[in-house]
């Protein structure tokens, strides 16, 4: 459970979060889906404690993210960042390790390596393991880092844009696990997207930002028309029901 | 090789030097009588006021040395930086200089304090610089700290050459092992205690070279972390000017070879480094005094020009995009 209470942030005169009261519930995927400097990633980075808040309060599982400790918070809340620029050489095997910190200290046991390997083999990454992160391509690299950030095993799961760099395939695998995540293991996940058809597929609610504040919040079929994206993105949009399944095209 | 073979081939070297590091010298102690325990009493006193002192000191100068630049490199998320290019043995020697015309009667071990503290201030203030410019990566990070301690390093001199004091200064910033005995290098010992701690808190180094966020989000504290690594950083560089001078280089050339060959997991290389540096700084100090026996080339001089034949090889073979 994600709860941000007017949550501001500015620099200098901008205002780029501007006043976000939001109520996320557990084991649900929120996708948050927005234009460019929408102000979504400095939303999420103060959620996880990596920006400061200006105003405003942000609380995961009940903590006060400005207020707990963050070794505390560790074992709460997971993020990946938007940009990940790494430049240490570590073997994929050693960056995903390092996702259990919070838990071993850096003394891996028997279980923290089985929850190693067993985010290693949800990403795929089971022939990259023993290379070197900059000897792996842009989507692999991406893979590395989702990897770590499941083997927080955390409850609640920020991620900022996690599709960035994947072919389609991939990107499909990477939405089935944050489904199954939710479904089977009760998390809580939030996912910034740019894909809108990812979002109306995998997501079970959608938010959607636009010049740092919530335009529109609610279920798929309740943000996904044509009016909104229309209005949030200024293009037009076509939305139909394919199937089950709401889908939205792009006139040329 | 596993890690244990290649500490143990590191650890085997590293014996080796220090027992050639023993023999070798103006005086004549030969393996033959050091092994059957031939040694008159004569030896035994060259053993112990000199050859002993003299290659501890090597061993934990360089071994400090390399771990502190290993540190500086996490801290800063860059590979070209260490100690002696970012301004930190300059403001050392500065702290020496300050103490040296205001107090000069304090023990050596309140100076080197000072010297420590003076080396902390140069260090933050180099963290400050790259902060504030948000530079990480790239071949700039090195370059402040190159004008950097050119700016504290032309500083000290002036005020070296002012007060009188160049002698002095030429002693802190060239290394030199010659000048150890019983009695005048023991401060170093601190370097090993300092190294020590570098391992416990290796894996925090990581991560915090990782990145910030990385850090925070996994629940280290990042200033905290920082704030330690450059007290080591600061201290070992202190104890090593106030013992034997500076020695630039290992600092540099031994963790981007470790980096090279085994990767950037700190709790994992960290022994390496210290090993290598051990190595380097010693297998330098042999070299200095069997190059022109009788007479002593001063490490600084060998690694100097030593270490910047490496370095450069290093720098041209590594892509800057990586470091
Ligand atoms: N350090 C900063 N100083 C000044 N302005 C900033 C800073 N960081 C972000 N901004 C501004 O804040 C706004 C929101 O940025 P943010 O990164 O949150 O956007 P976003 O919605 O994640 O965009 P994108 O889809 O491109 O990732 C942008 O207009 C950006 O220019
Ligand atoms: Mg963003």
């Amino acid at each position: 459970m994600i709860e941000t209470n007017a949550l501001s942030k500015r620099y200098g005169d901008t205002v780029v979060v501007d006043g976000v009261t939001l109520s996320l519930p557990a084991a649900e995927v929120t996708a948050i889906i927005g234009p460019n400097g929408a102000g979504k990633s400095t939303f999420l980075s103060m959620i996880a404690r990596l920006l400061s808040i200006d105003t405003g309060t942000a609380h995961v599982c009940g903590m006060d993210v400005a207020k707990a400790p963050s070794d505390a918070l560790a074992l709460k809340l997971a993020v990946l960042r938007q940009d990940n620029q790494i430049v240490a050489r570590l073997t994929v095997r050693d960056l995903v390790g390092f996702g259990r910190f919070p838990h071993s200290r850096g003394r891996l046991t028997g279980e923290d390596r089985a929850m190693v390997e067993e985010a290693i083999g949800f990403l795929g990454l089971q022939d990259f393991a023993e290379r070197y992160l900059d000897e792996l391509s842009g989507g692999q690299r991406q893979r590395a880092f989702v990897a770590m950030v499941l083997a927080q095993d955390t409850q609640t799961i920020l991620l900022d844009e996690p599709l960035n760099n994947l072919d389609i395939r991939h990107a499909v695998a990477m939405m089935r696990l944050v489904r199954r995540a939710a479904d089977e293991l009760g998390k809580t996940i939030v996912v910034v997207l740019h894909d809108i058809n990812f979002a109306a597929a995998y997501a079970d609610r959608i938010v959607a930002m636009k010049n740092g504040r919530v335009a529109v919040e609610g279920r798929v079929e309740d943000v996904v028309t044509e009016t909104i994206i229309g209005e949030i993105f200024g293009i037009e949009a076509s939305i139909r029901q394919v199937d089950d399944q709401i889908v939205c095209l792009f006139r040329r | 090789m596993t890690n244990r073979s290649i500490l143990a081939t590191a650890s085997l070297a590293v014996a080796a030097l220090s027992i050639a590091s023993l023999m070798i010298g103006a005086g004549d102690l030969s393996p033959v009588s050091l092994a059957t325990g031939g040694l008159t009493a004569e030896d035994l006193r060259l053993l112990f006021v000199s050859r002993f002192p003299r290659t501890f000191a090597t061993l934990l100068a360089g071994a400090g040395l390399a771990v502190a630049g290993l540190i500086m490199q996490m801290l800063s998320s860059n590979r070209f930086v260490e100690p002696s290019t970012i301004g930190v043995s300059e403001s050392a020697a500065l702290g020496m200089l300050t103490v040296t015309l205001l107090a000069p009667g304090l023990p050596i071990f309140a100076k080197m304090l000072v010297a420590a503290l003076f080396g902390l201030a140069g260090a933050a203030l180099f963290m400050a610089i790259i902060h504030r410019l948000r530079l990480r990566s790239g071949l700039l990070v090195p370059l402040i700290g190159l004008i950097l301690s050119g700016i504290i390093g032309a500083f000290v001199n002036f005020l070296a050459y002012r007060f009188d004091l160049m002698q002095s200064l030429g002693s802190w910033l060239t290394g030199d092992f010659s000048m150890v005995l019983a009695g005048r290098y023991e401060l170093l010992w601190l370097a090993l205690g300092l190294t020590a701690l570098a391992i416990l808190a290796a894996d925090r180094f990581t991560l915090a070279g990782l990145g910030r966020d990385v850090a925070v989000g996994l629940g280290v504290p990042y200033g905290v972390t920082v704030a330690i690594g450059l007290v080591i950083v600061s201290l070992v560089s202190a104890v090593t000017i106030v013992s034997v001078g500076v020695i630039p280089f290992v600092g540099l050339v031994v963790p981007n070879i470790v980096s090279m060959l085994a990767g950037d997991n700190g709790r994992q290389t960290i022994p390496y480094v210290l090993l290598g540096g051990a190595a380097l700084v010693l297998a330098c100090d042999i070299l200095g005094r069997v190059i022109r026996m009788p007479y002593e080339i001063p490490v600084g001089t060998t690694m100097g020009v030593l270490g910047a034949v490496v370095f450069l090889t290093l720098l041209f073979r590594r892509r800057p995009a990586h470091g």
